[in-house]
């Protein structure tokens, strides 16, 4: 595993390929939580995540790179988009997206970023891969899923279905227990 | 007998007053029996020493036990009790004094519902001063001491309805007890530089003390004496002690309490003899005290306020015998005063119960009415001008002879002289006052003084008749000691001296009866001219204190409410409020708000961890 | 392929999220940035697998399962989202505020917080039991 560690100073194309992707995701994230406007952050994420994808390609995982568009900007996304419209967000401009505990947030978020950085950096000065592609190739993922991990699958599948179950009730308005639009007392 | 309620009774008021009737005359029996008792055994205990210690001879040697001793730590106090010569003579006055007084009383208060307990106080306030008078330890003497201004207190005020009256208390008691703090003091130097608090003990090592120990000890003695014999400048409770029952004026302020001051420096006399600074100080006080009160006395229309001016004169000069270096006149003087004064009392007293007022100014013409009061009153202002044959003239004639041999020896000059003219002074003003009083009491003619409307079915009982028999034999019998008690101790009378005195007496005497006569109804004291004002107020010196004293400990008393309440109780009340306040801040962690929650969260791993890493 | 670098895209890809949990306003804005968060996870979880050239490919398989949970997640968020709109007609967190102590008589003045102007006029009451 640890191989003789080539120096920082003279990257490999691959690498200079994954620090572009990877500064698209970490800028179009930014642009998420800071964004004044609601739909736009949905569509900076969407952005975020196709270089999040491009960035498993480089990591030689493929699948996992179909897996990531096909569900994260196929399903989530969408489902995120629906929810907006749903509740009415406002479009266009609004200056309140941001609440109060913004500077403190920030802190944390910063203090974070620093620990976790320094952390790693530290930890995993010399770690490297050389890297070779098919390791993440569908065959192998597939006979790896469906061979090691057959247990967590089926349990993943039952999760599943327990929580489309669950949306389904919890969107449902003519169960009672919960008042539809009941907005006066009693919130 | 002002403002008395009378018995509320839930029975028929007369079965009410009959109760109460039986149930004074039955603390009347317990009142005279014991205190007549104790006279016999005081008579008996004196038989043996006699008078020897006016003539000077040495008496039998002092009887006495020790019942016990008390361990402080320090020095000891040991429970003794001890009767020598002047203790003997003494205990004799106070018991005799205390049996007339109380036989007094009964005719006196005999419609007051509280004359129990006054009765039980008077008795108790007899046991204190006998404890005094026979104490063999200076504590043991401290006691008696106390309790005796206790009961003045509660005596004073014994009609304490009257918002006056029980004020007068509070003022005798706290400036007694103002004197008291440097008497207590003053014991405690004489007990420690004798190893002893026993008197005996103290007069023996007298002469071992340092002089700064015994004029430290002894000046704090004179401010016990002072308080309690009304010296200047802690006098001015007395005046005001005249709102008590005329007895109480008699027993206390006369005859027994007052004159407490004077035993004590009697007793520890060579203690004093050794202090010549303190007797400095005695005489002056004396000298400016006897005749400031004897010029206040002249100026007073209160008949009982002339009496306890003329108190405080004849204490002084008491005082200032005993700064003169002779104490045995002093005592004798104090014997025969304690005769003649209480007999005076008790005369002004039976004189108010007819004419139903203290003031002069509604007496007059008495002396037809009220004959036998007339007879003994004129004997006591007899002995109190110091008339011969009565008593006063014998030991006042003692007391200026010793202030005259003080002139060549035993005080400083200036002091000498001043008490001695301050005497020869106060002789003379002693006789006008005293006449004043005796003109526009018994003589002039009768003012008649409209009465107030009565209730509806009542009528005003004017009792023209002179006092009960409870109240007219206790006066005959004490005017019997009044005059004759000169004789006894076979007094030396020194004639010059003598001579000057009556004749400065009759002097004061004369002019206010020149000036009586011209004008019967109008007050002789306005002879004093501009003076009369100042005398009347005693120079002012209540104000003085009031002023001086009274107003800013009130000032610093009501800064300390002030302070405690702002300062004390604004701390309290604020560490309240800060408490909240911070509570307020911590309340921000639980505002609601689910991202701030979160974000405390984080923060806290954050740090664990960082502490973690940085402390392993 | 040093492995720092993706580790590090992903602690800052993990940070943004945080600051976006903790930060934005918008219920639905907190479920992208917890998405972004995972993601970061993920991230985390292939490039390690990746290094370790791990032959159960736990790496990548664990990523698999972590989408299909977030994707689960969020349906059911996004669920909760409704419902909460439903009953308070605002999906305003600073104005979700039932966890707080409710005040007693005589307090001193209550924090200040942020005055939202309320996207919607919906009674945000300091106590209230609420469905949510």
């Amino acid at each position: 595993m640890t191989e003789a560690v080539p120096s920082y100073l003279s990257p490999t194309g691959q690498e200079v390929v994954f620090l572009l992707l990877g500064a698209v995701a970490v800028g179009s994230a930014l642009l998420v939580v800071t964004t004044r406007q609601l739909v736009h952050a949905a569509l900076w994420l969407v952005v975020c995540f196709g270089a999040l994808a491009g960035c498993y390609l480089v990591l030689t995982a493929e699948f996992v790179a179909w897996v990531q568009v096909l569900i994260y900007v196929g399903a989530v996304v969408v489902l995120l988009l629906f929810g907006i419209m749903l509740t009415r967000a406002p479009i266009g401009r609004s200056a309140d997206l941001d609440s109060g505990n913004r500077l403190v947030a920030a802190l944390v978020a910063v203090a974070t970023a620093a620990v976790l950085v320094t952390v790693v950096v530290d930890g995993f000065r010399t770690a490297y891969a050389p890297l070779k592609p098919g390791a993440g190739a569908a065959r192998e993922l597939g006979a790896s899923v469906f061979a090691t991990w057959v247990l967590p699958f089926e349990a993943l599948s039952v999760l599943l279905l327990a929580a489309l179950i669950g949306a389904i009730v919890l969107s449902r308005t003519d169960i009672p227990g919960g008042p539809p639009t009941d907005e006066s007392g009693g919130d | 007998m002002a403002g008395i309620p009378g018995p509320r009774g839930g029975a028929a008021p007369e079965a009410a007053a009959e109760a109460g009737v039986r149930a004074n005359r039955r603390a009347a029996w317990i009142a005279v029996l014991p205190t007549a008792a104790s006279a016999v055994l005081a008579l008996w205990l004196a038989s043996g020493p006699g008078l020897v210690y006016l003539t000077g001879a040495a008496g039998p040697a002092p009887v006495g036990r020790t019942y016990g001793s008390i361990v402080t730590g320090g020095v000891p106090i040991s429970l003794t009790l001890q009767a020598d010569a002047l203790s003997a003579m003494l205990g004799v006055l106070v018991t005799l004094v205390a049996l007339a007084v109380q036989v007094y009383s009964v005719g006196y208060l005999s419609d007051d519902p509280r004359y129990p307990s006054y009765s039980a106080f008077v008795s108790l306030f007899t046991s204190a001063m006998l404890l005094v008078v026979y104490a063999g330890d200076l504590l043991v003497l401290y006691a008696g001491w106390e309790v005796m201004g206790l009961c003045s207190y509660l005596l004073i005020g014994h009609w304490w309805e009257d918002r006056g009256n029980s004020r007068a208390a509070v003022k005798a008691f706290l400036v007694t007890r103002l004197g008291d703090v440097g008497f207590l003091f003053g014991i405690f130097t004489l007990g420690v530089a004798a190893g002893s608090f026993r008197v005996a003990d103290v007069l023996a090592k007298v002469p071992e003390m340092s002089a700064a120990t015994l004029v430290t000890a002894t000046m704090l003695l004179l401010a016990g004496v002072a308080g309690k014999s009304a010296q200047v400048p802690l006098h001015t409770w007395l005046p005001d002690a005249m709102a008590g029952p005329t007895p109480i004026s008699a027993l206390i302020h006369a005859a027994t309490m007052v004159a407490a001051g004077i035993f004590i420096v009697a007793r520890l006399f060579p203690a004093f003899l050794a202090a010549r600074p303190t007797l400095d100080v005695l005489a002056v006080l004396a000298a400016l005290g006897m005749l400031g009160a004897a010029l206040a006395a002249l100026a007073q229309d209160d008949l009982k306020r002339v009496l306890a001016y003329s108190t405080i004169s004849q204490l002084a000069y008491m005082a200032g015998g005993l700064a003169a270096g002779g104490d045995r006149p002093a005592v004798f003087h104090l014997l025969t005063h304690g005769a003649f004064k209480a007999l005076l009392f008790l005369c002004a007293g039976a004189v108010i119960h007819h004419v139903g007022s203290n003031l002069m100014s509604r007496m007059g013409g008495l002396r037809r009415e009220l004959p036998i009061t007339f007879a003994a009153m004129t004997i006591g202002f007899a002995a109190l001008i110091g008339i011969p044959p009565a008593s006063g003239f014998f030991s006042k004639d003692a007391v200026l002879l010793a202030m005259e041999r003080a002139l060549s020896g035993g005080l400083t000059d200036a002091a000498a002289l001043l008490l001695y003219g301050c005497a020869l002074a106060t002789v003379a003003v002693t006789g006008a006052y005293a006449a004043r009083a005796w003109l526009r009491t018994f003589f002039g003619e009768a003012r008649a003084v409209a009465l107030p409307e009565p209730e509806p079915g009542t009528a005003h009982v004017v009792g023209v008749a002179e006092a009960p028999r409870t109240m007219l034999v206790p006066i005959v019998l004490l005017a019997v000691p009044a005059l004759l008690l000169g004789f006894a101790g076979s007094p030396h009378v020194d004639l010059p001296l003598a001579a000057v005195s009556v004749v400065l007496a009759l002097l004061g005497a004369g002019l206010v009866y020149a000036v009586w006569r011209a004008d019967p109804l109008a007050d002789p004291a306005r002879l004093l001219g501009p003076l009369r004002g100042p005398c009347a107020r005693a120079f002012s010196i209540d104000r003085l204190y009031a002023t001086l004293v009274a107003r800013p400990v009130l000032a610093l008393a009501r800064l300390v409410v002030r302070t405690d309440e702002t300062v004390v109780d604004g701390a309290v009340r604020g560490s309240g409020r800060s408490a909240r306040g911070l509570a307020g801040v911590l309340r921000l962690a639980q505002n609601g708000n689910v991202q701030l929650y979160v974000s405390g969260l984080l923060a806290g791993i954050l740090l664990i961890a960082v502490g973690a890493v940085m402390l392993t | 392929m040093h492995i720092v670098y993706p580790v590090v895209v992903s602690v800052l890809l993990f940070s943004v999220g945080v600051y976006g949990v903790l930060a934005r306003r918008n219920t639905i804005l907190v479920l992208m940035s917890v998405e972004l968060m995972l993601n970061a996870v993920n991230l985390n979880l292939v490039a390690f697998d990746v290094w370790l050239r791990d032959r159960l490919h736990s790496g990548q398989v664990l990523t698999l399962f972590v989408i299909v949970i977030a994707a689960a997640e969020v349906g059911l968020g996004l669920a909760i989202v409704l419902a909460l709109f439903r009953n308070r007609r605002t999906v305003d967190i600073d104005h979700l505020r039932a966890l707080a102590e409710p005040d007693g008589p005589a307090q001193p003045p209550p924090p200040s917080a942020d005055g939202a102007p309320g996207a919607s006029g919906a009674a945000s009451t300091e106590r209230g039991e609420g469905a949510l």
